[in-house]
């Protein structure tokens, strides 16, 4: 079935190829050229919307909490695989329940064979979560496949919870640091604002789907934080370009011709990425499912919309330019300017 | 932007050649790739999550060791004031040192030079820092005080850490098993990894167990009711019986006979008479002379094998043992009898390791992966290689065979480093196609605004890689900066998913700076385009 998808995939890919290359079909052009949105106007819309979803976010966070997996909050998992064919998930709940080893999930995962069991974390320090892994693994013998087992224990998960926190802080100021560096500070604060909404809405996506919240989502995160970035930079640097090139333009229009001249390029390279992730998500199995999904949901719904609706006006607000406009330079020295550029 | 000279042009095709051609030795079968001499023998490594195998990380338990050096400090002070004919008493450890009284106020003096010499410079000769291993104070009235210095206790910790890695190493490897992998991690943890490991419990055993090993008389003269009412003599003690025969309570005396230390040897065996699973074992020269010794004296009385202070047997000396040779029956199982045997030939472990971290993958888990992985990078790879050339035509190509020598060059750098693909590893190459074929979108929609711009078709190229590669170098920097992060804070899987972006993103910068150029400079040199078929 799955090799099926993939040769009638390769087949119409050589088709349109090959429309192509004979010019039947004209290159494709996902935007028109010359698009003139008023992007800077949808500010008034965009920002009650983005500051509302992010209270919600945070909200989600504080009340309905992550899924946190055994890598943050330690204990068990271990992926089984029924050797006589579909396991019997009520019968293995009830044998595993016997057990005393207190709150005990089960879950089918990917295919009908397949179990993930997760384990508490069991008081008793590092030893009493191996005794876990011992009884189980003494309950339900040699009739399943043990696929995978991981333990984590209460120190290690403390220290990789740490770890990964202070992670992701630590790439958000290195990379704040830099963007000082490259552009104004204004940027700086402008791209910290557009990227910490990025993760605080993909953070209230994985509290309301409830997807496994462990190193791999760190990873995630991470590279959300860079996509978007990527993303934001790009329309700054075109807008330093422009406030370079036109001294006395408004900051709206300019930042509205910014956005409209990048948009082509934004929009391809995210059916790009999108095309990318979704093999991932279709083709990639179970295991990095999560991750997927939530890159998915970062890069591709929230990475765009903040680099466009956020990013870019927030820096009307930040007062990006206004200093240039009340010095009021003289008219020859803007026409020289523009000249030069 | 357009103008390559010669050699540059050569020096970029080069590179890229040579990053590609390290590829190379991942596709040999093994026979082929062990024939290659020893520095091209360099191949991306699978990670335990797709080969399969276990992980598994040891703390070593360092509360033990300061315990136990504690404990060793009372006997040095001991042993010193003894020697010094200086009469003491209270002679304890108490909390974080070791405290003794002088009996006699004038002997004070005397005291504290015998046990200053005690202290000794730590760090070796060459690298002396000026650190000694005991804080020693007169609390007065005859009362000293000896604490271990933080220096001391952590030099000790290091020693201990890197004698279970040697322990660990000897015991891992007697499971036979292919290319383990033993790490410090830390100051106190080692990391264990061993490929192709489906069922690690035999070898958390094996790690579990410190293996100290004691051959010492039962207490005869004693009574073994008091001492279980907590009334035991002063030089015995009450260990009890493995669980096999019931958790027997033994007192037993606290001296030592023979240790495990003297042990040369340990193979597992079967008693002539019994049949019964043994372990035989061998002494070297000093510890056959003290054993012959104490069995001569001994003669009728019980001793006991003592393996973590749980008592394997306690058999009756019928004769002297003369040979430095003897066998420990326990009612061992055959494979009890065999980790035995390795337990005693790689030695006790300095202090008792916990297990603080397991993952294990079975290889069939690994094998699906790589499947869904190799899948899931085709099926992407086609449809963005698709979108680019419907989208930019010609240079689209240009744009797929830059992405395409951009993943060759990732793995060729991966195999010249050895590194280790994980998963997530993969993810990351499949989101640098992502990246580097942005880079490629950015080129070439400037190139577009250019000529809308009204610019002939070569100067619009021209700009168009100026200006872009600037955004390019500045979009793809924030991302290395992200990438570097989780390198450095990451650990296992996310590492490897950090290596494989981070390498992405050089190459990038390399075609997107000199590949993609060099491919449409020869391309406008060839064609002298009229319009840009952008």
């Amino acid at each position: 079935m799955l090799y099926l998808i993939v040769a009638v995939l390769l087949a119409v890919a050589a088709v349109v190829c090959a429309l192509v290359v004979l010019g039947v079909i004209p290159h494709l052009r996902l935007v028109p050229d010359d698009t003139k949105f008023d992007f800077m106007r949808f500010r008034r819309i965009s920002f009650p919307i983005s500051a509302t979803l992010s209270i919600i976010a945070i909200l989600l966070y504080f009340y309905h909490g992550l899924n946190f997996g055994i890598d943050f909050v330690g204990g068990t998992l271990m992926e089984v695989q029924e050797k006589a064919g579909a396991a019997d998930l009520a019968k293995m709940r009830s044998t595993l329940n016997g057990l005393g080893l207190g709150d005990v999930q089960l879950q089918q995962f990917g295919s009908p064979d397949n179990v993930l069991i997760r384990i508490a974390q069991q008081p008793g320090g590092d030893e009493a979560q191996q005794a876990a892994v011992r009884k189980v693994r003494g309950a339900l013998g040699d009739e399943v496949d043990y696929r995978r087992v991981e333990v984590v224990g209460p120190r290690v998960s403390t220290e990789l919870l740490a770890y990964g926190t202070i992670g992701l802080m630590l790439a958000i100021v290195s990379i704040l640091v830099y963007l000082w560096f490259r552009f104004e500070w204004q940027f700086a604060l402008g791209a910290m604002i557009a990227n910490v909404h990025d993760l605080v809405l993909t953070i209230g996506f994985m509290s309301v789907t409830q997807v496994d919240f462990d190193l791999t989502s760190i990873a995630a995160l991470l590279t959300i934080l860079g996509y978007s970035l990527n993303d934001t930079v790009v329309i700054y640097d075109r807008i330093r370009e422009m406030l370079r090139r036109y001294k006395r333009m408004s900051m709206p229009e300019l930042l509205n011709i910014s956005v409209n001249s990048t948009l082509s390029r934004s929009i391809i390279t995210h059916v790009t990425v999108t095309l990318a992730l979704l093999a991932l998500l279709l083709f990639g199995g179970q295991a990095i499912h999560s991750f997927t999904a939530t890159m998915m949901f970062g890069v591709v719904l929230v990475g765009t919309y903040t680099s466009v609706f956020i990013a870019a006006p927030i820096l009307i607000y930040l007062g990006v330019g206004t200093s240039r406009l009340a010095t009021g330079e003289p008219e020859a020295e803007a026409k020289t300017s523009k000249a030069r550029a | 932007m357009l103008y390559f000279s010669r050699w540059k042009a050569v020096a970029v095709l080069l590179t890229a050649a040579i990053v590609c051609l390290c590829a190379v030795p991942n596709f040999f079968s093994e026979r082929t790739f062990q024939s290659l001499p020893h520095w091209a023998q360099r191949a991306v490594v699978l990670g335990l999550d797709l080969q399969g195998g276990s992980h598994i990380l040891l703390e070593v338990d360092s509360a033990a060791v300061r315990k136990e050096k504690l404990q060793s400090l009372l006997d040095d002070v001991r042993r010193s004031l003894r020697e010094a004919r200086i009469p003491y008493t209270g002679l304890a450890v108490r909390g974080e040192q070791v405290e003794v009284r002088v009996t006699n106020p004038g002997n004070q003096p005397q005291a504290l030079t015998k046990l200053r010499e005690l202290s000794q410079p730590l760090g070796g000769l060459l690298s002396a820092t000026g650190q000694r291993s005991l804080d020693i104070t007169d609390a007065g009235g005859g009362l000293i005080q000896l604490r271990l210095t933080d220096a001391a206790i952590t030099e000790r910790i290091r020693q201990a850490v890197e004698q279970s890695i040697q322990i660990v190493d000897r015991r891992v490897n007697e499971l036979g098993t292919v290319e383990p992998s033993i790490q410090r991690q830390g100051i106190d943890r080692i990391l264990v990894q061993v490929p192709g490991l489906q069922d690690p419990t035999r070898l958390k055993e094996l790690l579990g167990k410190t293996a100290k090993l004691t051959f010492r008389l039962v207490d005869v003269s004693g009574s073994l009711e008091d001492a279980l009412q907590g009334r035991a003599p002063p030089d015995s003690e009450v260990l009890y019986g493995t669980a096999k025969e019931g958790k027997h309570p033994y007192l037993i005396k606290k001296q030592v006979m023979v240790s495990g230390e003297e042990l040369t040897d340990a193979q597992p065996g079967f008693d002539q008479r019994t049949s019964e699973p043994i372990v035989s074992f061998k002494f070297n020269t000093s510890g056959a002379r003290r054993f012959a010794q104490v069995t001569q004296e001994n003669v009728g009385r019980p001793f006991a094998i003592v393996l973590d202070n749980e008592v394997i047997s306690a058999p009756v000396i019928r004769e002297p043992i003369l040979g430095g040779s003897g066998q420990i029956s326990g009612s061992f199982t055959v494979e009890q009898a065999n980790d035995l045997a390795i337990l005693l030939r790689a030695g006790a472990l300095p202090a008792p390791l916990t297990i603080i971290e397991e993952r294990t993958v079975g290889p069939g888990l690994g094998q699906d992966s790589i499947a869904k992985g190799k899948l899931a990078s085709y099926v992407g790879a086609v449809l963005v290689l698709v979108f680019m050339f419907v989208t930019y035509g010609v240079f689209g190509l240009f744009a797929n065979i830059a992405v395409a020598v951009n993943v060759a060059m990732i793995f060729g750098i991966l195999s010249l480093l050895n590194a280790t693909l994980t998963l997530p590893g993969i993810a990351g190459v499949v989101l640098t196609v992502g990246i580097a074929v942005d880079s490629n979108v950015l080129i070439y929609e400037r190139i577009r605004e250019e000529v809308r711009h009204g610019r002939t078709p070569i100067t619009a190229i021209d700009a168009g890689f100026t200006r872009a590669l600037a955004t390019i170098l500045d979009s793809n920097i924030t991302t290395f900066i992200a990438a570097a992060v989780l390198f450095f804070i990451g650990t296992g899987p996310v590492k490897g998913f950090a290596v494989t972006l981070g390498i992405g993103i050089v190459t990038t910068v390399f075609t997107a700076f000199t590949l993609t150029r060099l491919i449409v400079a020869w391309w406008v040199r060839m064609w002298r385009p009229r319009h840009v078929p952008i």
